[in-house]
């Protein structure tokens, strides 16, 4: 058989059909780890009769539970075409079919499952010779042939194996749901598998947008890409806040994720956003703010000093940040800053020099400054295929304000910094002034949040000289007022039994009276 | 010569004409679409890339890949908005359907203008539904998509078959069975047609005239 095709056209032929099994005439931009593996996996040699290459898709779930999504299959048989051309026909004929392999790719169940991989699970790949294991796809599997090119050498066929039977998955919730504590999955590499390859993760192209709505659509024409398995960021997470909305308060929550830092690239965007307190003073005027409203900042560890608000479109202004002051017992503190377009958040300028007490961010450290006073919370950059887990968090409505700085990590507790409004005559709020102590004595019960506890209550407008009680007195008075006695649950136990079995009583009482109530009804029409 | 005709159907939604359209058209135009060629001194020729793109629907829950041409992108926007709106405004019970022919041009002698024959036709028949409330849709969104994928394996099962496809022409003549106007990209010459149908069963004759139309502005 060998004879009968020349060198020449041998050459083209084994050259296409390796091309093909990595990567054939369209614009396809390589992803070196995935074409590394595919060339170890092929070991210079070639898909051959009863030595197909295929390609394993399977998911994996956070908690170690994998299945097996797809097998794509590159196989070789027999049945020659000696007539055709190698160079003309076969090389169109191949091309057509990774065009196919492009179309069909975006059709199967996995397809869709690979978009929203993220916290919840990811999508794994192994390429491997021999022959092909269709065990692991369940009942009922689907096979779609894509398409098959005859050769003088053989005929080559491409066809996917894919699972419809995804029950298991709708059991396990890959909806959106908020995760409490951020648990990131990093690179996930499973080995060694029963076969011996290592399962790889796919990952998406990361857009480095944080939009992560748009997905990346690759550019434009003779440069563009595609392939069959695209990859995702390595599960590097970060929030930015959306400010998109200045008009009305954004009571926008969004979760903190204290998490080590993993060394990567946000050595110089680091964004904690925390829950804080909004002054009214920004002049929003939300009344119906029934909890504390997100605030973020950032840090930069280029710059110490500067306070760096994410999500600003264009980038991201520096703001000087401000000193430090202790203000509660808990030592927590929060300086809002002034983005440079003078949106919402108002310059903080704590008054200075009240409190010498500063706290210094140790256990972040990666500015290492002295006043450093913002937490360094790690928000997560969600990338561009990962579902964007809700940075919502709705938090139950409180009754004591700032209750959710209940510890959510004892050890970082001291460096939580909390809203510090600005001591302002035009605060509203009185109890905006309880927050702010004057050369409290900072007792530092940092650890304990289990209660709120209010140090030295100082409120706005009120002089002790002029009232003769303290407005703050009366609302330590009246903050807890007692329960009413007919709510209360003893005397409303036993009188319910009591209340029923007077009913036929009164019902009774009420019957023989009908005729006023009557006139009574009649005098109103 | 015999032209091959292939049918698909498909039932959608008012706001879904233009996507699923779009989705359908793109895919069968990406297998019909080369790279540029490059003609050499010595009859040879090589053949630029082809870039792809996924492009995610906004009203079914579907994905497609198409060639990264912005300009064919746009002629196919035209040509489906101008089938959307002609089923919209026909006062026809939502019926109609849009035609993607694969020709090739024979030069005649003067007087006579040079022949469009056909080799590859594709009909997509629409059925377009009214729905009453939003489950509904929601439901129609994931049927439709998955339609759609079965539509696509169709096509792709019709393209593999290989068969009849223009020889490559050469530089005089690649004209005639390429459209070449296209900067990014080279698809087989095509024209998109539609036809309504409207509520006593009998086509409109829109197709007629654009046929014509086109004849003679060649």
């Amino acid at each position: 058989m060998d004879t009968d095709l020349n060198s020449q056209d041998r050459k083209d032929l084994d050259k296409f059909i390796k091309f093909f099994a990595l990567k054939f005439n369209l614009a396809i931009k390589d992803i070196p780890e995935v074409t590394h593996e595919a060339k170890k996996a092929l070991a210079g040699q070639l898909p051959a009769v009863g030595r197909s290459m295929c390609v394993e898709i399977s998911l994996k779930t956070s908690e170690g539970d994998s299945m097996e999504l797809e097998i794509w299959c590159l196989e070789m048989n027999e049945k020659c075409d000696k007539e055709i051309k190698v160079s003309y026909t076969v090389y169109n004929r191949l091309s057509l079919l990774l065009k196919s392999l492009l179309a069909i790719t975006r059709v199967t169940p996995a397809y869709r499952l690979s978009r929203k991989q993220g916290h919840e699970y990811v999508i794994l790949y192994r390429i491997y010779f021999g022959e092909v294991q269709l065990s692991g796809l369940g009942e009922g599997f689907q096979t779609v042939r894509v398409g098959t090119v005859g050769t003088p050498l053989g005929t080559i066929t491409l066809s996917c194996a894919y699972r419809i039977n995804l029950a298991f998955i709708s059991t396990r919730q890959f909806e959106r749901t908020p995760p409490i504590m951020g648990i990131i999955i990093d690179h996930f590499v499973d080995r060694p598998y029963p076969s011996s390859s290592p399962m790889h993760p796919c990952n998406y192209r990361t857009s480095g947008e944080e939009n992560g709505a748009a997905y990346p659509s690759v550019e434009d024409s003779q440069e563009v890409c595609t392939t069959s398995f695209s990859t995702s960021p390595p599960s590097q997470c970060v929030f930015t806040v959306t400010k998109a909305h200045f008009q009305t308060p954004p009571p926008v929550l969004m979760d903190t994720l204290k998490v080590p830092m993993m060394g990567l690239a946000f050595s110089h965007q680091l964004s904690s956003s925390r829950i804080s307190y909004q002054p009214a003073a920004l002049g929003v005027g939300s009344a119906d703010m029934g909890y504390p409203v997100i605030f973020a900042g950032g840090l930069n560890a280029a710059h110490p000093h500067q306070l760096i608000v994410p999500g600003k479109e264009g980038g991201v202004p520096p703001v000087p940040s401000q000193p430090a002051h202790g203000t509660q017992a808990d030592h927590e503190r929060m300086v809002m800053c002034t983005p440079l377009d003078g949106a919402l958040y108002s310059a903080a300028t704590p008054s200075s020099s009240e409190d010498t007490e500063t706290v210094s961010n140790s256990s972040e450290g990666k500015s290492g400054s002295p006043h450093n006073l913002l937490e360094t919370i790690f928000v997560r950059k969600v990338g561009a295929f990962v579902n964007k887990p809700i940075n919502q968090v709705t938090m139950a409505s409180l009754d004591i304000p700032f209750a959710m700085f209940a510890p959510k990590n004892v050890e970082l507790e001291d460096n939580d910094p909390m809203v510090n409004p600005p001591d302002s005559p035009d605060v509203e709020s009185p109890l905006q002034g309880s927050l702010h102590s004057e050369g409290s004595s900072g007792s530092s019960t940092g650890n304990t949040h289990d209660d709120f506890v209010m140090v030295d209550f100082k409120p706005a407008f009120s002089k002790d000289d002029i009232l003769p009680m303290d407005l703050g007195t009366f609302y330590r008075e009246f903050q807890n007022p007692p329960q009413l006695s007919s709510l209360s649950i003893d005397i409303g136990a036993q009188s319910m039994a009591e209340d029923l079995d007077s009913l036929p009583e009164k019902l009774a009482v009420h019957e023989k009276n009908v005729k006023e109530f009557d006139a009574f009804v009649e005098t109103l029409q | 010569m015999n032209c091959r005709a292939e049918v698909l159907e498909i039932s959608v939604e008012g706001r879904q004409v233009e996507e699923a359209m779009l989705a359908v058209l793109h895919t069968i135009l990406l297998h019909r679409s080369t790279g540029k060629f490059h003609y050499k001194k010595e009859g040879t020729y090589s053949i630029g890339t082809v870039g792809t793109q996924d492009v995610d629907c906004d009203f079914i829950d579907f994905t497609y890949a198409r060639v990264s041409s912005e300009e064919l992108d746009r002629a196919l926007r035209k040509a489906v908005g101008e089938f959307k709106d002609a089923l919209r405004y026909s006062g026809s019970d939502g019926i109609g359907q849009i035609s993607l022919e694969f020709y090739q041009k024979k030069k005649s002698r003067w007087p006579f203008s040079d022949e469009c024959i056909p080799w590859e036709v594709w009909t997509i028949k629409v059925n377009v539904v009214n729905l009453a409330n939003e489950q509904e849709r929601q439901i129609c969104r994931e049927k439709v998509g998955e339609k759609l994928c079965e539509k696509i394996i169709n096509i792709v099962e019709v393209m593999n078959r290989h068969e009849y496809l223009p020889k490559m022409p050469t530089q005089s003549e690649v004209d005639n069975v390429f459209d070449t106007g296209l900067k990014d990209v080279q698809p087989y010459l095509y024209k998109i047609s539609y036809q309504i149908t409207d509520s006593l069963g009998s086509s409109v004759t829109t197709t007629m005239r654009r046929l014509i139309k086109d004849t003679l502005a060649l």
